[in-house]
C-alpha cells in the first residue's frame, strides 16, 4: 500500500518487480497493470503527441488509448495487460505515441 | 482457417446468452472477447471478484456467474484477450492475441460489443486523475483500488450505483456533483407510470439514494460552469449550484453522463444507423431478432441501443434463436413460442428507460463544450477548432479529419465522435442524421507489424 496514493489497494497478492521508466516498482502478480501502477501511486502514464500533456487512465476498458506504455518498444494499452514479474516498462515521449 | 457457423464478438451478457444459446441449438460458434475473463463491462471479473467482492458489488453483478457457467459448459470456444479489428465480407474476422494476429470465418456474425461511456467533455477532462465512473467501478470490481477521494461529476443510475458500491466498500465519494436539474425530474414525471412496471429499478435507485444519504455523501444538483482544475493533475473540481460558487478540492474525478453503443465494429460494416434523440445517440437499425441491415449480421445488447445487462442478456438470446433458425436448426414456430417470454420480459426490462432517460438526460454543458474545451482527446482538437472547420465549410464528421486530425487518434474517434456530430449539426442547424458520423475503416485497433508477420508465419506452418 502507498500511502502516497491518490488510490487505495484493498488486495493482497504476490508481488513481482517491474521497472517503470527505470524505477523499481513491486506490483501485484497477475494484476491489471494500469490499476496496479495508479495504486503504486503512478500518476502519469505518457504525455501527448500534439502538446506534451500529461495523461493517465481514462476509461480502464481499451478505448481511450490514455494509459499507453512501452513494452519492449511496442506500445500496449496497459489496462489491457496484465503484471508479471520482470515487466520493463517505459513512458512512451512526446512525439513517439501510437500511429 | 477456422469455419464457424457463428462467431460473436464480445462476452459481455449478450454475447454469452447468445453464444450458449446457440450451442444449445447445435451451432459451431466462436465468441471473441479481448478482456482476459468474461462478464464483459457489468459482469467484469465475475467468476473471481463474486466471491472477494460481492457484498459490495450488489446481488445483481453476482447474477453474472450464471452467464459465466452456462458459457462454460456450453461447448462455446471462448477466445479469450483476442482484439478484433477487422472484418470482412464473407465473413472473415481477423484478430490479435498475444502479439500474434489470427484470422477465422464464419457464416453468421453477432456484434455484442456493448457500450461506452459518453464523452463529457469538459475544461480540464484530460488531466490524469480525472476517469470515466465506469473506470472507476472497473478498478473496483477488477483489482479491488478505490480512489480515496474523489469527486463523482455528473447524472444517471450508474453514477449512483458507484457511489453505493464506494460507500458500501468503505472509502464514499467526497462529494456527488449532479448535472440534472429540478425541470428534467418534472418532465421525467409523466413517463412514471410506465416506469412502475419496472418497479424493481425505482425501488433500486431510492434505495441506492438512500444509502449515500447515511453515508452522509454532499450531493450538489443541477451543478452548471463545471471545471476541473488542476496543472499536471485533477486538484479540484470548479462549479455553481444553486446560485452558488463551489470549489471542491480531490484527487480524482469520475465522470459520467450516460453510456452509449460501442458502434465501432457496426460501422465498419457500414451497417445503417439513426439517431435515436431520447438517448441523444446513434443506434444501428435492427429488426425484433436484432439483424442489421447488412444481412447476416446482428447485434444484441447495449451495442443496438441503451437497455441494460438485463435486456442485453435477453437481446442476446432472441438473436440466438433467429440465427439458429436461419441455421435450419430451429423451425420457425418452435423458434417463436420460445421468443414469446423473452419479448415479454425484454418488454419489463425497458419499462423504466423513457423514465430514465428524461430524468438523467446528458449534461447540457458537455453536449455543446466551450470553444477552449479539448473534444478529441487524441489529437487534442477543440469544440472550437470543429465550429471553426464548420464556418469555413466543414460539413461533416470524415472532413473534420482532413480539416484537422479529429477522430484520427488510436482511439478511432470513440470519445469524440458524437461530440464532433453535435457540434456540426449545431453549427449548421441540421438533424444528426443529416451531419452523420465518421466511417470507421478497419483496423478498428492499431494493429502492429510485429503482429502481423506472426500471423504471417503462423499461416505458413499450416501450409506446410
Ligand atoms: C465501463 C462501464 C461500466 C458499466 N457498469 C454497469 C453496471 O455496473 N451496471 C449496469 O447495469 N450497467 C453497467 N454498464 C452498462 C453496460 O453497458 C451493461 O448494460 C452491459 O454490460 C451491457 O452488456 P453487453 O453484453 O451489451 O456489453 P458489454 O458487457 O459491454 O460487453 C461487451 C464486450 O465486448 C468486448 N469488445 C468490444 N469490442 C471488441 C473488439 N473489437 N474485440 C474484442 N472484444 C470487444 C468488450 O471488451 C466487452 O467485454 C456499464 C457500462 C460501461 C461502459
Ligand atoms: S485507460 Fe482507456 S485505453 Fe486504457
Amino acid at each position: 500500500m502507498n500511502p502516497a496514493s491518490p488510490f487505495l489497494e484493498t488486495e493482497d497478492a504476490p508481488r513481482v518487480d517491474v521497472s517503470f521508466d527505470g524505477a523499481s516498482l513491486s506490483l501485484p502478480d497477475g494484476a491489471n497493470l494500469a490499476a496496479a501502477l495508479l495504486a503504486v501511486g503512478v500518476e502519469v502514464f505518457r504525455h501527448t503527441p500534439v502538446s506534451g500533456a500529461p495523461r493517465a487512465p481514462f476509461c480502464m476498458m481499451g478505448a481511450c488509448f490514455d494509459c499507453l506504455v512501452e513494452v519492449d518498444g511496442v506500445t500496449r494499452q496497459a489496462c489491457m495487460m496484465e503484471v508479471s514479474e520482470g515487466l520493463v516498462l517505459t513512458r512512451p515521449q512526446a512525439g513517439e505515441a501510437w500511429e | 482457417m477456422t469455419q464457424r457457423d457463428l462467431a460473436i464478438i464480445g462476452a459481455g451478457p449478450a454475447g454469452m446468452a447468445a453464444a450458449a444459446q446457440a450451442a444449445a441449438f447445435g451451432l459451431s460458434v466462436t465468441l471473441l472477447d479481448e478482456q482476459p475473463r468474461p462478464g464483459g463491462q457489468i459482469y467484469r471479473d465475475v467468476d473471481r471478484a463474486a466471491g472477494l467482492r460481492g457484498e459490495v458489488l450488489g446481488a445483481d453483478y453476482a447474477h453474472g456467474t450464471t452467464l459465466t457457467s452456462a458459457l462454460r459448459q456450453s461447448g462455446v470456444e471462448h477466445i479469450s484477450g483476442a482484439v478484433v479489428w477487422a472484418i470482412e465480407d464473407g465473413f472473415r474476422l481477423s484478430y490479435t492475441r498475444a502479439g500474434r494476429a489470427a484470422q477465422l470465418t464464419a457464416g453468421r456474425i453477432l456484434l455484442a460489443t456493448g457500450a461506452l461511456e459518453r464523452p463529457m467533455p469538459l475544461p480540464g477532462w484530460t488531466l490524469p486523475g480525472v476517469m470515466t465512473a465506469g473506470a472507476g467501478q472497473i478498478l473496483l470490481k477488477q483489482s479491488g483500488v478505490l480512489a480515496r477521494r474523489a469527486v463523482l461529476v455528473g447524472s444517471g443510475p450508474l453514477l449512483y450505483l458507484i457511489a453505493a458500491q464506494m460507500v458500501r466498500a468503505g472509502t464514499p465519494p467526497a462529494a456527488m456533483v449532479e448535472t440534472q436539474s429540478l425541470s428534467d425530474m418534472t418532465r421525467a414525471a409523466r413517463h412514471l407510470t410506465g416506469a412502475l412496471r419496472g418497479w424493481r429499478y425505482m425501488i433500486k435507485g431510492l434505495k441506492m439514494l438512500a444509502e449515500i444519504r447515511r453515508a452522509g455523501v454532499p450531493r450538489y444538483t443541477g451543478a452548471t460552469g463545471i471545471a476541473i482544475e488542476g496543472a499536471d493533475r485533477a486538484e479540484a473540481v470548479r462549479f455553481t449550484s444553486r446560485g452558488r460558487a463551489q470549489r471542491l478540492a480531490c484527487d480524482t474525478v469520475f465522470l459520467h453522463h450516460g453510456v452509449v453503443p460501442n458502434t465501432q465494429a457496426a460501422r465498419s460494416l457500414d451497417v445503417a444507423h439513426i439517431w435515436n434523440s431520447a438517448q441523444a445517440c446513434f443506434v444501428p437499425q435492427l429488426d425484433a431478432w436484432g439483424e442489421s441491415s447488412v444481412q447476416d449480421v446482428y447485434i444484441a445488447g447495449d451495442g443496438g441501443g441503451i437497455g441494460g445487462a438485463k435486456a442485453a442478456e435477453v437481446a442476446g438470446r432472441l438473436a440466438a434463436l433467429q440465427i439458429a433458425q436461419q441455421s435450419g436448426q430451429l423451425p420457425a414456430s418452435n423458434r417463436d413460442a420460445q421468443a414469446a417470454p423473452l419479448r415479454r420480459a425484454l418488454a419489463h426490462e425497458l419499462a423504466a428507460r423513457p423514465f430514465l432517460d428524461a430524468a438523467y438526460p446528458p449534461c447540457a454543458e458537455a453536449l455543446a463544450p466551450a470553444d477552449s474545451t479539448v473534444i478529441c482527446r487524441c489529437e487534442e482538437v477543440t469544440a472550437g477548432d470543429i465550429r471553426g472547420y464548420a464556418k469555413l465549410g466543414c460539413t461533416g464528421p470524415n472532413q473534420t479529419k482532413a480539416f484537422g486530425r479529429a477522430g484520427m487518434g488510436p482511439c478511432q474517434g470513440r470519445y469524440c465522435g458524437l461530440t464532433v456530430t453535435a457540434l456540426l449539426s449545431a453549427a449548421h442547424g441540421q438533424p444528426p442524421d443529416t451531419t452523420g458520423h465518421y466511417r470507421i475503416r478497419p483496423p478498428l485497433k492499431p494493429v502492429t507489424l510485429g503482429e502481423l508477420a506472426a500471423m504471417e508465419d503462423a499461416g505458413q506452418d499450416a501450409a506446410e
